[in-house]
């Protein structure tokens, strides 16, 4: 499980050596750097830096890169205190803008569609935020997740999630994925996981960053 | 792309929240970050409204908007996106950003309102709001708004507040961006 590289501010104690906070929106860590000639990893979990620090906190997950599986899909989850059971209760909602084009032509299409399955009704599974991914040499997808006032311990936590992604088995196919929903519980929460749904992550690069406060 | 922090504004039994100051040609764009938004009523939705340089100050000026939502039941059932109606077609009153927000103790709703180039005072001034809803009927909203405000003259002051009832808590956060 890769460390946290680059630390920045966390609970309010700025660590020498971190980068220079230029502007309100505040580069908290970079708790994945790496890439296909480094060793893949399972899991990439936040755990230090999610806190009261900040209302609104971004996860940049740029050119995140699958291996071992096909079409697999990538996915966050979330915990309170030092919990790492990863399954809080989530209601989300998942829509997708898509195109599709094979050599032949055949297989041509492109569509806006709401995707039922990428969704969830107070499950407690891990929430897809980019889904169906290639896992060839030039596949990838980049998201951008949104978490509000995670520290709250009297709202339900709300998150949006763009994403861009591509794969090429067979075809030439790029989906524009929107999820939105909240984490149904008024505890504050700690940490972040992400991982694919089958495989490793095999390169890419997530930073974590926060809004300044006041 | 450098954010400041220029404003934040906390609610309190607020009618509305007026921002009067910071809105100038010091940056090309500007975001403003709802967290948390719990209003004082069940079912209402969160509207906005500007004011232009040198006009009647009124928050009244002539928007077109439209508006798509994805929704859920928290029980899984009736999950769809579709284009609503609740958009605003040529009119003066405050658009809705979301709508049926709920207010029990632990509902609200967040999200972020970018408006380009207000200083211009040559092209009218478009905006888009992607966020979030924790609905009275315990379903999930995520809602897309975008629009422009159909006036060429400088726009410097904004106003938030829900359709009914107050702004009970919540906080608004003004950055500049560029």
């Amino acid at each position: 499980m890769p460390v946290i590289a680059n630390m920045g501010k966390v609970n309010g104690i700025v660590i020498s050596g971190a980068p220079a906070v230029s502007d309100a929106h505040v580069l908290i860590s970079t708790p994945l750097d790496i890439s296909v000639s480094d060793t893949a990893v399972s899991t990439v979990d936040v755990t230090l830096g999610i806190d009261s620090l900040y209302d609104v906190y971004e996860f940049h997950c740029i050119g995140i890169h699958p291996s071992g599986t096909s079409l697999p899909n990538f996915e966050f989850q979330v915990d309170t205190g030092t919990n790492t059971s990863y399954n809080q209760t989530i209601t989300s909602t998942y829509f997708q803008a898509q195109s599709n084009y094979t050599a032949d032509g055949a297989g041509n299409f492109a569509a806006v569609e709401y995707s039922t399955g990428e969704d969830q009704g107070q499950g407690t599974a891990f929430q897809k935020i980019a889904h169906g991914m290639g896992d060839e040499n030039d596949d990838s997808a980049s998201v951008i997740l949104k978490l509000y006032a995670p520290s709250s311990t009297t709202y339900v936590k709300q998150f949006t999630s763009v994403s861009q992604m591509n794969h090429h088995n067979n075809s030439s196919y790029s989906g524009n994925t929107y999820c939105g929903g909240y984490i149904n519980t008024t505890t504050a929460l700690t940490r972040v996981r992400f991982k694919f749904s089958a495989g490793t992550i095999d390169a890419g690069t997530i930073k974590v960053y926060g809004l300044e406060k006041s | 792309m450098a954010k400041t922090l220029i404003s934040t504004h906390t609610a309190s039994a607020d009618t509305s929240i007026d921002i009067t100051s910071g809105i100038t040609s010091a940056y090309k764009s500007y975001e403003f970050h709802f967290v948390n938004l719990h209003p004082a009523n069940d079912g209402v939705g969160l509207r906005f409204q500007v004011n232009a340089a040198g006009g009647d100050k009124g928050f009244d000026e002539s928007m077109i908007s439209t508006m798509f939502v994805a929704t859920l039941n928290e029980d899984g059932s009736s999950g769809a996106v579709a284009y609503n109606a609740a958009d605003q077609a040529v009119g003066t009153d405050y658009p809705l950003l979301n709508f049926n927000t709920g207010n029990d103790d632990d509902q609200s709703c967040s999200g972020v309102l970018t408006l380009f180039g207000p200083s211009s005072t040559t092209y009218v001034k478009h905006y888009t709001y992607t966020g979030v809803t924790s609905a009275e009927d315990d379903k999930v909203h995520n809602h897309f708004i975008a629009g422009y405000i159909n006036v060429a003259a400088a726009i410097d002051e904004i106003s938030f507040k829900f359709s009914g009832g107050n702004i009970d808590t919540g906080v608004i956060k003004m950055f500049g961006v560029g």
